[in-house]
This record gives C-alpha cells, sequence and structure tokens, in this order.
C-alpha cells in the first residue's frame, strides 16, 4: 500500500492544516455536451472541514462528486486527494484510493436491497483491506469488523432491534439514509461525500439527520463534502460554495465567507 | 465473498430465479434421463443373453430373429422343423443347444416352449446360470417354470395350475383350459426377459395344440392324458440357441447353417445382431439426444434472458457497489457468478430430479418391460452433463456481466432511478 497520512480522530482535530483535497483550475465537459460544466474550479476542503455546496440540477454537482472521487478525469487542472495527484493514479489504482479513503451517502435507496443492515454496513470493509483493518482496529482489534457496524449503527441511533433486522426496506427513509451514513464513515474514510442525503426527509428528520452527520464526522476526524440544492442547509456549514452551471456563463466557485 | 453476495442477490429476486432454476431442471431432467435410458436399454439389452454363439431361426431378418428370440418381442413369422434342428444340433462341433418354441401366452405373459437344456445352458449378465428361487429346474410335460415377474405379479406359488391361450395378447381368444400346467419352479430375477417369461416343455406345447390346429377346436379336444401319448416330441420350433465346441468354428456353423439344403435357415451371431439394432435404432436415439440438448441450451438462454433484462433496475445497486469501492471487475465477476450459480443448481437440481424418479419408476419399468435401471451412483454423464452445464452458463453469464460491467463504466456513481 502507498503512504497515506494517518488521521486519527485527535490529530486531524489538531491539524487542521491538512488537505483533504483540493481542485486546482479544473474544467471538464461532458463528451456529449459543447459547454464545459465546470470551468476553471479552485477548491480546498482541509481535514476535519464542512463544506457545503450548493447547486440546481444541471450545475455540476455530480461532474463534481465523480471527479473527486476519481470516477471522472478532468479535461484541465489537477485534483488531488490525500495529496495523491488523482491524474497520476490508473483506473484501478483509483478505485481503490476510493474506496480506501472516501465515504458516500447519495440522496435515497442508498442501500443494497438484498443485504442485511450489518452487511450493507460492512461493504466498504469488503471491498477495501485498508477500512476493514481500520474498522476491526475501532472495535478493539481482537473483535471482527460488524462489531464496529453495529456500534455505528448504535450511535446513529437505529434501535437495536432493527439493526439485526434482514430486510432494509422495511426501514424508513431517515433509518436507512443513517445506515447509509455508518457504512459512508466505517473504517474512518478521510473525506465524506453527501450527495443530496436529505432529500427524501422531512424537515425534522432532516435536522437530526445534519446533527448526527456532523458528530460523527467530528468523532472520526472526516471531512465533510456537502451537495444539495437546498440553500436552508447552508447556514449550518461554515463553507459554502455555489455552482452556477454551463447556462449563465462560465460557472465560478463563490466562496461567500 | 462475490459468490456469497451472488446468492443473497439470487435469493433476493427468488420468484424468477426459482423458475429458471426450474427451467434448467427440466431442461437438464429431459437430456439426462434420454441419455440415462439409452445407455440402460443398451446395458440391459448386452445382459440379457450371454454365452451363445449363434441364434438359429427360419429365413429372417436378423434384427427381427434376435428380438423374438432373446427379447420376446415381436412374433416369429415362421417354424423351422424339428428334424432340421436335431440334424443341426447333432453335429460333433455343436456342443450345446436350446430350442424355443413362442407364440402362446399366459394372461399377457409369453409363454415358451423348450427343454431342460434351457436352464442349463442359458446364460445372462457376466455369464449367470439360472437359479430356482423355489421348487425344482425340469420340465415334464405338463409342468411350468415361471420368471420371477410372472409369479409375483400374477400371484402363483408352486402347485398352482394355470392355463396357456394361443396368441400373445392378454386375454387372448382361445384359451387352452382343458390342459393345465402345474407350476413346479420359480427362477430368482434376472433383469433380463426372462422374469416375465412362463417356460414349458415343448410337448406341453405341441399337447395343447394338437387336435386344436387340424379341427379347428371344433372336437372337445383330447384329454391330458390322452394328449401327453399323441405328444412325443413337435414337429416345428420358432428358433433354437446354439454353442460350439470351440469358439474358431463359429462362424463356419454359420456359414454351413445359412446354406442348409433342406430348408432356408438363418443362423446370426448375437452380438453383431445386437450392433444391427443399435444401427437402427441409433438414428432415434441421436436425434432425440440432439432435442433435449437444445432444450438445455434454451433453459440457458432463457437464464442469460433473465439476468439481461434485470440489469437495467439494478443500474442503482451496481453504483452502490461502485460507490463503497466495488471495481468495474467485480461487478463484472458478481453477474458471472450469479450466472454460474444459477446453472449449476438448475443442472445439479434436475440431475437430483432424475434420481429420484428413476427410484421411484425402476420398479414400474421393471415391472412393466422388464427394464433395470441402476440407480446406485451418480455415473460419467451426471457429471459430465452439470459440468458442461455449469461451463455454458458461465459463458453465456459473460454477455450480461460485460453489460454490466460496460454500464458501470459509464455511470459511475451517478444513480439512475
Amino acid at each position: 500500500m502507498r503512504s497515506r497520512p494517518n488521521l486519527s480522530s485527535n490529530e486531524s482535530l489538531k491539524l487542521t492544516a491538512k488537505t483533504v483535497a483540493s481542485l486546482n483550475g479544473v474544467s471538464f465537459r461532458w463528451p456529449t455536451e459543447s459547454q464545459p460544466i465546470l470551468e476553471d474550479l479552485n477548491l480546498t476542503i482541509e481535514a476535519g472541514e464542512r463544506l457545503f455546496i450548493r447547486g440546481a440540477s444541471g450545475s455540476g454537482k455530480t461532474s463534481l462528486i465523480s471527479l473527486i472521487g476519481g470516477l471522472l478525469r478532468p479535461d484541465a487542472g489537477r485534483i488531488e486527494v490525500l495529496g495523491k495527484d488523482l491524474a497520476a493514479l490508473t483506473a484501478g489504482q483509483r478505485d481503490r484510493f476510493r474506496a480506501d479513503h472516501v465515504g458516500f451517502i447519495f440522496q435515497m435507496f442508498n442501500l443494497v436491497p438484498y443485504l442485511s443492515l450489518v452487511e450493507n454496513v460492512l461493504l466498504p470493509c469488503r471491498f477495501s483491506p485498508v477500512r476493514r483493518r481500520r474498522a476491526v482496529e475501532a472495535a478493539g482489534g481482537a473483535r471482527r469488523p460488524s462489531a464496529e457496524a453495529e456500534r455505528l449503527l448504535k450511535r446513529l441511533q437505529l434501535p437495536e432491534s432493527l439493526i439485526h433486522q434482514r430486510r432494509v426496506s422495511e426501514l424508513s427513509a431517515g433509518q436507512q439514509q443513517r445506515v447509509a451514513v455508518a457504512r459512508a464513515l466505517i473504517g474512518r474514510p478521510e473525506l465524506i461525500i453527501a450527495d443530496e442525503p436529505t432529500s427524501a426527509l422531512d424537515p425534522i428528520a432532516r435536522e437530526r439527520f445534519i446533527d448526527l452527520l456532523f458528530e460523527e464526522c467530528a468523532n472520526t476526524g472526516a471531512s465533510l463534502l456537502f451537495v444539495s440544492h437546498d440553500g436552508d442547509l447552508e447556514e449550518r456549514f461554515p463553507k459554502r460554495l455555489e455552482l452556477r452551471g454551463p447556462q449563465d456563463g462560465p460557472p465560478k466557485a463563490h466562496i461567500p465567507c | 465473498m462475490l459468490t456469497r453476495m451472488a446468492l443473497k442477490s439470487l435469493r433476493n429476486r427468488s420468484g424468477s430465479v426459482v423458475l429458471t432454476i426450474m427451467s434448467i431442471a427440466v431442461a437438464v431432467f429431459l437430456l439426462l434421463g434420454v441419455e440415462k435410458l439409452r445407455t440402460e436399454t443398451r446395458e440391459s439389452f448386452l445382459n440379457t443373453l450371454s454365452g451363445t454363439d449363434l441364434i438359429v431361426g427360419p429365413r429372417s431378418g436378423s434384427v427381427q430373429l434376435l428380438l423374438y428370440s432373446v427379447f420376446r418381442i415381436g412374433n416369429p413369422s415362421n417354424n423351422l422343423s424339428w428334424d432340421s434342428y436335431q440334424q443341426i444340433s447333432r453335429h460333433p462341433w455343436v456342443d450345446w443347444s436350446i430350442p424355443l418354441s413362442l407364440g402362446d401366452s399366459h394372461r399377457g405373459f409369453r409363454v415358451l416352449g423348450t427343454n431342460e437344456a434351457y436352464f442349463q445352458h442359458l446364460r445372462y449378465g457376466p455369464g449367470n446360470h439360472l437359479v430356482a428361487a423355489d421348487g425344482m429346474l425340469s420340465l415334464a410335460q405338463f409342468e411350468a417354470v415361471l420368471g420371477d415377474g410372472v409369479a409375483r405379479e400374477l400371484g402363483y406359488q408352486i402347485g398352482d395350475a394355470l392355463i396357456v391361450a394361443h396368441g400373445t395378447g392378454e386375454g387372448s381368444f382361445t384359451e387352452h383350459d382343458d390342459l393345465p400346467f402345474r407350476v413346479i419352479a420359480i427362477l430368482e430375477p434376472t433383469g433380463t426377459p426372462v422374469d416375465r417369461t412362463v417356460h414349458v416343455s415343448l410337448q406341453g406345447i405341441e399337447a395343447i395344440h394338437s387336435g386344436w390346429e387340424s379341427a379347428n377346436h371344433r372336437d372337445p379336444g383330447p384329454g391330458a392324458a390322452e394328449a401327453g401319448e399323441l405328444a412325443a416330441e413337435p414337429a416345428e420350433i420358432s428358433a433354437f440357441l446354439l454353442g460350439v465346441t470351440q469358439p474358431t468354428h463359429t462362424l463356419q456353423i454359420q456359414r454351413a447353417i445359412n446354406e442348409y439344403p433342406r430348408e432356408p435357415l438363418s443362423a446370426i451371431l448375437p452380438g453383431v445382431a445386437l450392433q444391427e439394432l443399435w444401427g437402427l435404432v441409433g438414428l432415434a436415439e441421436r436425434a432425440l439426444l440432439a432435442v433435449s440438448t437444445l432444450v438445455v441450451l434454451t433453459g440457458l438462454f432463457g437464464m442469460m434472458t433473465v439476468i439481461l433484462s434485470g440489469l437495467n433496475e439494478r443500474r442503482r445497486e451496481m453504483a452502490i457497489l461502485r460507490s463503497v469501492g466495488a471495481r468495474p471487475r467485480h461487478i463484472f465477476l458478481l453477474l458471472m457468478a450469479e450466472s454460474t450459480l444459477l446453472g449449476t443448481f438448475g443442472a445439479v437440481s434436475g440431475a437430483l430430479l432424475l434420481n429420484l424418479a428413476m427410484l421411484a419408476g425402476a420398479p414400474y419399468l421393471r415391472a412393466s418391460s422388464g427394464l433395470h435401471i441402476s440407480t446406485s451412483t451418480p455415473g460419467a454423464i451426471e457429471l459430465l452433463v452439470v459440468g458442461a452445464v455449469m461451463v455454458t452458463s458461465m459463458l453465456l453469464g459473460l454477455i450480461p456481466a460485460w453489460r454490466a460491467y460496460r454500464n458501470s463504466l459509464a455511470d459511475g456513481l451517478s444513480i439512475r432511478l
């Protein structure tokens, strides 16, 4: 395995200067479009930082996430995650790198329907030995990573009776999203990317979800990249960015504070 | 790891999965059944007769002669004279001979007129002799020796009397009811047509027919005692089996019989005639085999279609797997595992189904046709077919796997509803 900054939670809170991800002059155009959807985009996410990215649909949110996740390559510019230039990695290496260091939370139906709650949470450990090892360490070494999965589910306030439930389809939308958070957090990835995770939740559930997400990200020291079209949540993030998409001229990265 | 995931994924879609497995299982059942029946029939035919060098009958096709003399299938169209039989069987190169007289029946079972040489020289399987389960193997004039199946099905015991009918259908037209035969022995089961044969003496056959043929059954017919006096030797028999002193003489004797001057005769080598028979049925067998192979392929293509048509609605699932670190090749392998598992489950359950069916159906087959199906061990054929289905389903799985691989590369993490 390649070298990797070791961020335990305490360290990461202290070392706020550590950059988790940075984009320098990044442009991207879908092959089928004439206009680039992202142009000359600059942003950095420091360790433990929470960044809110607002944008309507079609503004390039998914493209941005895919670029940071290493699923797309930029047409211009440089993307570094944990000090690694993604362009220098092969597709397979980027896949592995993403599995090791990035946790994803999507809008809804985030879970694999035929796996149990704990199995869903453990998925990243199946594909990433790094996260599996860290999950075992977090569970106290000797125990299996499933102990860590259960601990995370409990911390995310999923009732004990539900944790051993077979079918994830019987969970409410809010519960499903909390399972997805546990899955993103297991094995302490340095970066959590959340793509409209609250769109299926009512306002009360949404607030509770955000609280829990912040709390757990702080707990593991993970940085949070939160993407939404919903400006209501913006206030809760110290750092914000708006994507405008290609229609009104070249998109600008706009950081109000 | 991916296999376990594939299993869970299949279980989640159990409705279509069960149907797919069933269609493959039925196809494999058919293919294995055809193949099993084919090999078992051959085995069974091959085991019916051993140690006989020549079969001799009136001039006819060798397959026909083989079928009625050994397998009791069909009827002799002609007879040969007792004198010819006597002359040939006394030849110094002839070690032994068994006369066979066919054409009568008892409640649906063939009645065979013969003599004690039958019990002495007839061999079956690897060279087994006929053995009496009960009673003594002798054939005096109005004595009958029953095959195992006859005794079991009709409930006969030693000492029972039975009536022989002319013709071979069940409840034949004319019963020789004035001349009953007494059961003197019951044979051990052999797994050959012997089990389904009533053996009586040649003289017995002759006796029930004398006073019958000429008079067309109008006069009351002779009583048992009287008939015994009348029928000393039969005038004709249907065929005879022959053993030679030296195997090297077989072909010479065969030629001599085929050129026998006093009446047209045919002498056949049982093995050669059997080969000829297989040549005749081989075409039908191959056609049946080809059809059932195509049925299996159809089942597997159906499976591939089910997986392919499910792919679109599973794009979200694939994107989730990609987001938690699955690489495109994991998606590929997951889909491959699914089709291989489906094919394997289908093939194995088809093979199990066949073995269960054979266990359940073997007694019936044996009773109705004398065919013995060995159900003990799954043979090379089963392994071959199950293996071939596994490999084919794996190869067919490449298509949905490739499609999913391409999808997951194109979709990345973007999820379509």
